[in-house]
């Protein structure tokens, strides 16, 4: 006899333990689940299963179980809106089956070995959007079915509903804090921890004065100069570039003084030869070969920049902003706003890093560590 | 100015053997020493150097470590700077031959710029010492043919084996035409067959070129094969054994190895290593 997946088995007795207990939910409101959804519910499992035992390993397999497990999971999603809270322990087995039956999709998803192209990079993307999607649908599914409190945990469809209602104020609040504040700092502040590293090679007592301090700078607090850029910069959004700037400028030095001496010694002895000029070797040299260190601190300083503007905007700004959203809307106890800005800001964080992790590969193709060898 | 003229147009003529013993000279060293001092205390790496490179002829300095063949080599490229004694390149301090770019320098590693691509670590020196873009291009084409890497100039140094990639930094070495080539154990890295065939497309390139060579190696028979004079050197202080004025054709087949002519000269140099070197244990 084969061996059938884990997961399918307990999927398995999931379903029939879930069949034992129905009704799904206690028919407190007007639209509990109906007989006909329940059964289709339990069908579309049960054919899950069956199509996950029958070793339809194939492309085609996976692509039908894509459909079946989740027009089940969404169907038990559907049912339970409106019903918070009246979800019976058939509902959680059954939705826990359906869990389980599209952890075993990606299982065999990701042990698919495709000819085409296309279809392995669309592949790649399936794997972790399944992964994702599934993070959302058992929190859609546990928040609703078990009516945890919205001020705990609000339903990310509750979240998406607020999000697709509040465009413009998100708008307006990513344009404040991201294209201003953020993008305005970390130019300066990368830039100048660029140019002070350069001056600090060029120039040795700077290096040795210049380092320690630095340091110092960084491990200043930033709840502690927020409030006070604030009161050097005004409360727009110079004064959140400001504290983006403290923030991103040490990384970006540390980064690029290791990456200038990260050139060997024969190749700087070939420069030498050459009678090459400090700034000759400089640019054609010591800089390509730094680029590692810097892109390093560029993607590093990504994601600290974004932390920096939104935390720093706790203290003093204009009635727009991330940061400014979230303490004013956790005090309204608009949770759902409060998730949409932390929504927005994964994206524009995410978003910001891609960008230069891509130009990072166009620029360092020949590092050991991308060209993979 | 007669000597960087007669390299420029080296290129393009194929010549005969060049007259080993009555060219100008082109280094000269005396009473050369340079210490090191190390955290152990000082190091003798050159004592009392006398030496002489004379225009056209290929030498080669052999020596177990520590014998301060490098050294040498290194203080002739002004990368190292001698304690007392005088040493002159082209007449000149190595410094001021240095400036003057009067030399190529070959390391023991390929040391290509990974972002770069063949032809463009060629260009390297050409854009530092400012050459113009026609320039550049015409000696690209033309550095790499002379050390058969035509069709290789858009590869990147790590898409090619050990040894093209240090024929391409001996191409890097010789597209601005120095007509001093200084070499420190260039195939040290390469394995015996491609070792060999690069030893006789240098010699080839040598007499095609008449350049002047300084070639550092531990190895005896790529010593004796290359070289019209060989430099016998021991360490503990550096310092020079025995001279050896190569008395083989300078048509060299690589079969003329196994001839008693090379075999006495090879048994010469190793028994100036011999009598140089003090094992300590």
């Amino acid at each position: 006899m084969r061996r059938f997946a884990w997961q399918s088995v307990l999927a398995l007795l999931l379903c029939l333990a879930g069949a034992t207990m129905l009704p799904l939910a206690d028919a407190v409101t007007a639209l509990p689940f109906t007989i006909a959804r329940t059964g289709a519910i339990e069908l579309l499992l049960l054919g899950s299963v069956v199509v996950t035992m029958s070793g339809v390993n194939r492309l085609g397999g996976a692509v039908l179980l894509l459909f079946t497990v989740h027009i089940a999971a969404f169907m038990l999603l559907g049912g339970i809106a409106g019903n918070e809270g009246a979800a019976r322990p058939s509902f959680f087995c059954l939705l826990a089956a359906a869990w389980l039956l599209a952890w075993r999709l990606n299982v065999v998803l990701s042990r698919l070995k495709l000819e085409n192209r296309g279809e392995r990079s669309l592949q790649r993307l399936a794997i972790p959007a399944l992964f994702g999607v599934w993070i959302l649908i058992l929190w859609e599914g546990i928040t609703r079915g078990a009516g945890i409190p919205f001020v705990l945990l609000p339903p990310p469809t509750a979240i998406a509903a607020r999000f697709a209602s509040s465009l413009p104020i998100l708008g307006a609040d990513l344009v404040q804090t991201v294209f201003k504040a953020v993008l305005a700092g970390y130019v300066i502040g990368c830039g100048s921890g660029f140019v002070v590293a350069i001056l600090a090679d060029r120039v040795p007592f700077l290096r040795k004065g210049m380092l320690p301090i630095g340091n110092l700078v960084s491990a200043l607090p930033i709840i502690g100069i927020a409030p006070i850029m604030v009161m050097w910069f005004g409360f727009d959004w110079q004064s959140k570039a400001a504290v983006v700037v403290v923030m991103t400028f040490f990384p970006m030095l540390v980064n690029t003084v290791a990456g200038l001496a990260a050139s060997g010694h024969m190749e700087r002895d070939l420069m030498r030869t050459y009678a090459s000029s400090y700034w000759q070797t400089l640019f054609k040299l010591r800089l390509p070969a730094a680029a590692p260190f810097i892109f390093n601190a560029l993607k590093i300083n990504s994601t600290l920049a974004l932390i920096g503007a939104i935390v720093a905007e706790f203290f003093g700004t204009p009635i727009v902003g991330m940061g400014f959203r979230i303490s004013t809307e956790v005090g309204r106890m608009n949770i759902d706003m409060v998730w949409a800005e932390i929504a927005v800001a994964a994206v524009a964080g995410s978003v910001f890093y891609g960008v230069v992790a891509f130009v990072e590969r166009a620029v360092t193709f020949w590092h050991p560590s991308i060209r993979g060898g | 100015m007669s000597v960087s003229a007669a390299a420029a147009s080296a290129g393009n003529v194929a010549r005969g053997a060049a007259s080993v013993s009555s060219g100008a000279t082109v280094v000269s060293a005396r009473q050369l020493s340079l210490t090191f001092e190390t955290n152990d205390g000082p190091v003798n790496a050159l004592a009392d150097i006398d030496l002489d490179v004379r225009k056209g002829e290929f030498v080669s300095f052999i020596g177990p470590s520590g014998c301060g063949k490098t050294t040498f080599l290194r203080v002739i490229a002004d990368l190292e700077k001698p304690t007392s004694g005088t040493i002159s390149v082209n007449g000149m301090t190595p410094e001021q031959a240095r400036q003057k770019r009067a030399y190529g320098y070959v390391f023991q590693a390929a040391g290509l710029f990974p972002w770069r691509t063949i032809e463009r670590n060629v260009t390297l020196p050409l854009e530092i010492m400012g050459y113009s873009s026609a320039e550049q291009a015409e000696r690209v084409r033309r550095t790499l043919e002379l050390v058969n890497l035509t069709g290789f100039e858009k590869k990147f140094p790590w898409q090619l084996s050990g040894g093209m990639q240090q024929r391409a930094s001996i191409a890097r070495a010789l597209a601005f035409d120095a007509d001093l080539l200084l070499m420190d154990e260039p195939f040290g890295a390469l394995d015996e067959i491609v070792r060999d065939h690069l030893n006789s497309q240098l010699l080839e390139l040598w007499a095609r070129t008449n350049k002047t060579i300084c070639f550092v190696t531990h190895s005896i028979p790529e010593a004796v094969y290359l070289s019209t004079k060989i430099v016998v050197m021991s360490p503990r202080p550096g310092r020079v054994t025995d001279m050896i004025e190569s008395t083989l054709p300078k048509d060299r087949p690589l079969e003329i190895r196994e001839t008693p002519e090379f075999l006495e000269i090879a048994h010469r140099v190793r028994e100036g290593l011999r009598a140089g070197h003090s094992y300590e244990d």
